[in-house]
């Protein structure tokens, strides 16, 4: 048995630990280190509650038996799943914290005498604030993520569902919940918690659904944020240091993805949670498409030009993700190497549907991470760059984000493509990206179109190289 | 004069969100994804909230709504620790520097 004391020091040895499992993250080399670290801040966690509570009859064997079988749960999801399906991965784990932490302010609501909060019917009105806001949070977390893990999966469409009154609806629902909460404080009846709940899970849904497929990034972010503060609300029920400070870091690492997200869409958070792209400006969009003559190649002009080349720069997105050809790509980088050829990588803030989506499938493909870069680092070197291989990105290449202030991407930073000598862009069609507009690109004197799979393009033009 | 406790974990609270703003924007970009795997991970350190409630009570009552509640949380959870950090391990040791001697 240790004392209260005691206890609340290990739980700060542990918040610690996980500061420094984030700090680990500033370069590749201690981020192995800084995980480890938050392994040992967990176990030291999980260990002192557990020495705390001393109990060590058949409710601990239980304990046992379910950490073990969760945890063989995890490990095998952790092992088993492709490197593309991390976005889905990410959602669902979310979805999992958050629905966590309404149970535990569920079992903390039922059982208040057990951490202290008072008796049922009578619980501290500071503590029933903070596990409703725990319990509301988590529940939007939980309902948020089952949709975002839908649409990325691919069960769900992507495509933003939007209905009139939506929003007005969602801010009806976030009023009565902040009513709802008043009246539980007042009146600490349980049927109010219960709504509560209720009603956060519904709007979680409400939330998630207008939101778009390659919204994603901040949608993920903002539910890691969720996460973040669904954990501290419920710290400071327990008043438990180590769930604070977890919170606390979780939850601003969350927000400042979503702010590193939105910029690099140039859009502001209102502007994305508040509903898609796509569906809103189509309209404007289809109506100036002509047919314009685009060049269009095969393998064996874009490997003739690559071959040529002195440098090359590599701009991979979301269709090299769907392709799966992180793989192929790298043997055709290889393949270049030999021949002389300088090779780099250029990184899209949002390119992919999670942030560091795209770093994550090259690191797979064991491409080095030095030569992979982010778009302030590379884009003044596509001015001297022979060639530049799009491959699976659209709209974070048009030019029309810095000439065209009609277009609904304008103002977003580009890689800028446009510079190099030539482009050899490899997409299915010509049909427009995300955001629904044409690209100029397709139609310049040194754009060279590869109709393709971007995997058997790929495959194609090392048989050719 | 005493100072409610509670300003003590709001001040915990504050100052973490600070330290956590700096953190992670010296986070390079590269590493966004583990990052959200591992503050993934380390989120679920509300599995010691989940054990409180599970392991109260005596043992005839183990089985409680609440202790019930407390369960489900603790598998939850579980799955999220050892999947949060054994696939931000995973992905970590795919971060290779290029090769010298080449």
């Amino acid at each position: 048995m240790i004392s209260a004391n005691v206890l609340a020091l290990f739980y700060l040895i542990s918040g610690v630990l996980f500061i420094l499992a984030l700090r680990g993250l500033s370069s590749p080399e201690s981020s192995r280190q800084g995980n480890l670290f938050g392994i040992v801040g967990m176990a030291i966690a999980i260990g002192v509650t557990i020495l705390s509570v001393g109990n060590f009859s058949t409710g601990f064997l239980y304990l046992l038996i379910l950490i073990l079988i969760g945890g063989s749960i995890g490990t095998f999801i952790a092992f088993k799943i492709p490197m593309t399906a991390m976005p889905e991965l990410v959602a669902g784990f979310h979805s999992l914290v958050g629905l966590a932490a309404v149970f535990v302010a569920i079992s903390a609501f039922l059982n208040p005498e057990v951490f202290n909060l008072g008796s049922p019917g009578d619980i501290k009105i500071a503590s029933l604030i903070e596990m409703s806001l725990g319990a509301a949070i988590g529940a939007i977390t939980f309902t948020g993520s089952i949709i975002a893990f839908l649409k990325l999966r691919g069960i769900m469409s992507g495509s933003p569902i939007t209905f009139f009154g939506q929003h007005y609806l969602n801010l009806a629902l976030g009023l009565i919940l902040l009513g709802l909460i008043f009246y539980l404080c007042k009146t600490q009846v349980d049927n109010w918690f219960w709504m509560i709940i209720i009603i956060s899970f519904v709007l979680g849904i409400l939330l998630i659904i207008p939101i778009g497929g390659a919204d994603m990034p901040v949608v993920i972010s903002m539910l890691n944020s969720y996460s973040g503060w669904a954990a501290a609300g419920i710290g400071f029920t327990l008043e438990n240091t180590a769930l604070i400070i977890t919170g606390a870091l979780v939850g601003s690492s969350g927000a400042i993805l979503s702010y590193i997200m939105c910029k690099g869409m140039n859009r502001s958070f209102f502007n994305v949670i508040l509903g898609g792209w796509g569906a809103t400006e189509q309209s404007s969009s289809n109506n100036s498409k002509e047919q314009k003559p685009v060049k269009n190649g095969n393998a064996d002009d874009a490997a003739f030009l690559m071959k040529n080349a002195s440098s090359v720069i590599i701009v991979p997105g979301y269709g090299m993700a769907v392709a799966q050809a992180q793989h192929a790509l790298r043997e055709m980088v290889d393949a270049l190497k030999k021949n002389g050829v300088k090779v780099t990588y250029a990184i899209h803030p949002v390119a992919g549907r999670m942030p560091g989506h795209m770093n994550v499938l090259l690191a797979e493909a064991n491409v080095p991470y030095d030569e992979v870069f982010e778009l302030e680092e590379i884009n003044n070197d596509f001015a001297n760059c022979d060639v530049a291989y799009v491959i699976g990105a659209n709209d974070v290449t048009n030019p029309v984000a810095k000439t065209d202030p009609q277009s609904p991407i304008y103002g977003m930073p580009i890689l800028d493509v446009e510079k190099s000598k030539s482009v050899l862009f490899v997409k299915r069609s010509l049909s427009p990206g995300y955001a629904g507009i044409d690209n100029d690109l397709f139609y310049r004197d040194n754009t060279l179109m590869l109709f393709a799979d971007a995997k058997k393009m790929t495959e194609d033009i090392i048989k050719n190289l | 004069m005493e100072i409610d406790p509670f300003i003590f974990r709001l001040s915990i609270f504050i100052l973490s969100i600070f330290i956590g703003y700096y953190v992670v924007w010296s986070v390079t970009p590269s590493l966004h994804t583990p990052l959200m795997s591992v503050t993934n991970a380390i989120s679920s350190v509300i599995i010691v909230g989940a054990i409180i409630a599970a392991l109260a009570g005596d043992n005839v009552n183990i089985f409680d709504t609440a202790n019930i509640f407390g369960f489900l949380a603790i598998i939850l959870a579980a799955i999220n620790i050892f999947g949060g950090f054994l696939v931000t391990q995973r992905m970590l040791a795919m971060y290779k520097k290029k090769k010298k001697d080449k």
